[in-house]
């Protein structure tokens, strides 16, 4: 049943979604004074009581396996692993989506208050300047209608305000922003820098959105390592801590959980009058009035929305006229590789814990070389030191060294802490084969039409990908590590992360100067619908090989900014 | 560490940042706090294995991780007790654990005409010197390798996230510092043992 109260309030703004990008427009506008409905699909969220910080394996009866051993037996309910905060998950009961013949693809989707920001990796790097005209320089994919320069007093807001740490270094591929203090290196990161060095290879301290001084009265971090479980302190960045719970106490936010929005309502003139959305708990169908509406769900689930927004008015979906509302998906390029250390073997033990994340990373560091094999590049992420222990932290050992007894136990004691392993994360160049549209024969429980998801890598990325491992394997040797794993046929598609793993999914909703190109102009404003923001990853015209969170949140910013100034005068 | 006393622990941590910086005093209280983490001491029932299971369980999971001078074994960790637990939940691990201890048995009675729980030593570990390695698949030692893969895994994983398990490790973390700092004599020990 349809319930609407035509008398029901019209909001300034309504903002579906409430991670990085909707967490950001919802603080902007709430400070500047904006009343906004902040729509989430999913359950609020309460870090005293939802996150599982500083809690032992040995607190739950199953130390995280889950009920029976499930762990042992197949995926468990939780994404990634029981002790990391509730945010989401590869499946949702009820929400399917589709993957079209010969592809794969996985979906990874938040349902709660501050979504992947709950527990995402905190990595933040800006852009650089040549990321905003890749087809200039290769004549593949397609410029942003932004440079560098217009986004980076927005890159300057953002971690000034979520904090965030490095060292300025002067890298182009890596610019330089607003840093705090990264603590030291760990003791294997020390050593993968002496190797980095050798191999002329940059290894710099790690931009992470963690505070490690006291930061708009967010105290700093205490160095426990589980930035995935939450945060009770807020020393490292969510949407749901450092955004959306302050601007609630502003009083001009209005905050729907629970709210899954079906559709956009628009007025004869196309103008967005309201979101129709599902309230779970009735399973009732309602309506949030509103003068304009920011999108930002996720690039995914921005785009369904969108196409299953249709009327005689718009057939392909509100704001589509361009038909490019779900092209251009992409995700970041993923290859891990690891090897025991013999240097590291029976370290003395220390407390290693630290951020939740490597202290140093390497930037893309061929940015400039001429004849590579492949276009464009990658970052790697580092991982090692000592871990608290869970279910499976020893499987390799026990499978390395098989047997029993003291030499079993004398071989762990003396390989905890001893690997080291690398992850690459890479830019997959936009191709027409990747794309996501609405599966015409499946609905969800709630009788909203699913997305159906097409993936194809192209040679760029698997060889990308196969780059990766030469490194990783250099790097890993120069350190006295002896790789065990085989190098994957990468041109037939072994070893490369499957689309989607890397939950970088991005660029649905592209904006661009070309309204026949692209769905959103340069102020993430729909060409065809003045009213209509986005303000996740969709707008992104490219997926440079620095993850996305930080670019949601400028762009997001100043896309908040713009629709103020918008409002003021009248025109939106 | 009881829920209530890691909510104190966290409130403790919440207070004392707010406080300017995480004191002394509440570093040590998160340090003691985790100190007093012990399992329980009472006689533990099995809820899934019989009495004989259980007590082959037990042998296995010493002969597994057993005690050394610097660490308890196995069975003072808890390791049988998370593994009965999770067979009493999952009939799927019950019949896992229940065919593998009746094939120790047969296989130990064949070789020595005893059962696993009243095998002598050498006995025990001539037969799991054959099932601890893959590489005598495959043979009619087949289940008796499979079984003795999950109670290895099982056993180490329940080990290791118990607080004996821990400690024997030399874990450190899972406190609260106001200063990350790595010791220079780890810095040093790894150093001088690498090639770069």
């Amino acid at each position: 049943m349809l319930q609407i109260a035509p008398r029901s309030q019209v909001y300034d703004v309504a903002i579906i979604g409430s991670g990085a990008g909707g967490g950001t427009v919802t603080k902007v506008l709430a400070d500047l004074g904006v009343n906004v409905a902040l729509i989430e699909a999913g359950p609020p969220i309460d870090p005293a009581k939802d996150f599982k910080e500083h809690m032992w394996p040995y607190q739950v009866p199953h130390r995280g396996i889950g009920e029976g051993g499930a762990g042992y037996f197949g995926p468990t309910p939780w994404a990634f692993g029981y002790f990391t905060t509730t945010s989401g998950g590869w499946e949702l009961p009820g929400e399917p989506y589709t993957v079209a013949p010969g592809s794969k693809f996985e979906w990874f989707r938040s349902r709660v208050v501050g979504g992947r920001t709950n527990h995402y990796g905190r990595i933040s790097l800006r852009f650089a300047d040549y990321d905003f005209a890749p087809y200039s320089r290769d004549g593949l994919g397609t410029d942003w209608p932004i440079t560098y320069d217009e986004l980076s007093p927005y890159y300057d807001k953002a971690e000034s305000f979520i904090g965030v740490t490095g060292s300025k270094e002067g890298i182009r591929s890596a610019p330089d922003g607003v840093f705090q203090d990264c603590p030291p290196p760990r003791v294997h990161e020390m050593l993968v820098q002496r190797a980095a060095k050798k191999l002329n290879i940059p290894c710099i301290a790690s931009r992470l959105a963690v505070i490690t001084k006291p930061t708009n009265g967010r105290p700093a971090c205490h160095y426990c390592a589980q930035c995935g479980r939450g945060c009770v302190t807020a020393s490292n960045y969510s949407s749901s801590q450092v955004q959306v719970f302050p601007a609630l106490k502003t009083g001009r936010v209005k905050l729907f959980t629970n709210a899954m929005a079906r559709e956009l309502i628009a007025d004869a003139s196309g103008n967005v009058t309201a979101v129709s959305y599902i309230d779970k708990a009735t399973r009732t169908e309602r309506q949030i009035r509103c003068r304009s509406v920011v999108l930002a769900c996720g690039a995914c689930e921005s785009a369904r929305l969108l196409l299953n927004s249709k009327s005689a008015a718009h057939p392909n979906g509100l704001a589509n006229g361009s038909g490019h509302v779900g092209r251009n998906l992409t995700d970041s390029v993923g290859y891990a590789l690891g090897a025991n250390i013999p240097a590291l073997e029976e370290l003395p033990r220390h407390n290693s814990d630290g951020m939740g994340g490597m202290h140093v990373y390497i930037p893309w560091w061929l940015w400039d070389a001429k004849n590579k094999e492949f276009p464009r590049g990658y970052h790697v992420e580092i991982s090692g030191g000592f871990h608290m222990p869970g279910i499976g932290s020893f499987g390799r050992e026990c499978r390395e060294h098989e047997g029993y007894g003291k030499d079993l136990k004398d071989f762990i004691h003396a390989r905890y802490g001893a690997y080291v392993s690398f992850a690459g994360r890479g830019e997959q160049i936009p191709n027409e084969n990747t794309f996501c549209d609405i599966d015409p024969d499946v609905v969800d429980q709630y009788g909203i039409p699913v997305l159906r998801f097409h993936f194809k890598w192209t040679d760029n990325e698997l060889r990308q990908a196969q780059h990766m491992h030469d490194t990783f394997q250099s790097i890993l040797e120069t350190m006295g590590g002896k790789v065990t794993r085989p190098r994957p046929n990468f041109m037939t598609g072994e070893g490369i992360s499957m689309g989607g793993e890397i939950i970088h999914e991005l660029g649905t909703i592209r904006m661009g100067s070309d309204p026949n190109a692209s769905v959103l102009n340069k102020h993430c404003q729909a060409h065809e619908v003045k009213n209509l923001f986005v303000a996740d990853a969709a707008p992104f015209v490219s997926n440079p090989d620095k993850n996305p969170t930080l670019s949601i949140i400028a762009l997001a910013w100043r896309t908040a900014e713009y629709l103020a100034e918008e409002m003021r005068k009248g025109n939106v | 560490m009881s829920e209530l006393s890691r909510r104190d622990l966290l409130q403790s941590i919440a207070l004392s940042v707010t406080l300017g910086g995480l004191s002394p005093a509440a570093a040590q209280h998160v340090h003691s706090l985790a100190a007093e983490e012990k399992t329980s001491t009472g006689v533990y029932k099995a809820k899934a294995l019989n009495p004989h299971e259980y007590h082959t369980l037990e042998k296995l999971a010493d002969l597994i991780v057993p005690a050394d001078d610097k660490s308890p074994g196995a069975v003072a960790s808890g390791a049988c007790e998370f593994i009965d637990l999770l067979a009493s939940q999952n009939p799927r691990l019950l019949d896992i654990y229940t065919g593998g201890i009746a094939w120790l048995d047969q296989a130990m009675r064949r070789r020595y005409s005893t059962d696993f729980v009243g095998a002598k030593s050498n006995q025990e570990t001539a037969l799991l010197d054959l099932i601890a390695y893959r590489k005598n698949e495959p043979s009619e030692l087949g289940p008796g390798i499979l079984f003795f893969d999950w109670a290895r895994r099982m056993v180490v994983d329940a080990y290791y996230t118990s607080p004996a398990g821990i400690k024997a490790l030399g874990y450190m973390g899972n406190t609260s510092v106001s200063k990350f700092e790595i010791p220079q004599e780890a810095i040093d020990y790894a150093v001088k043992r690498s090639p770069v």
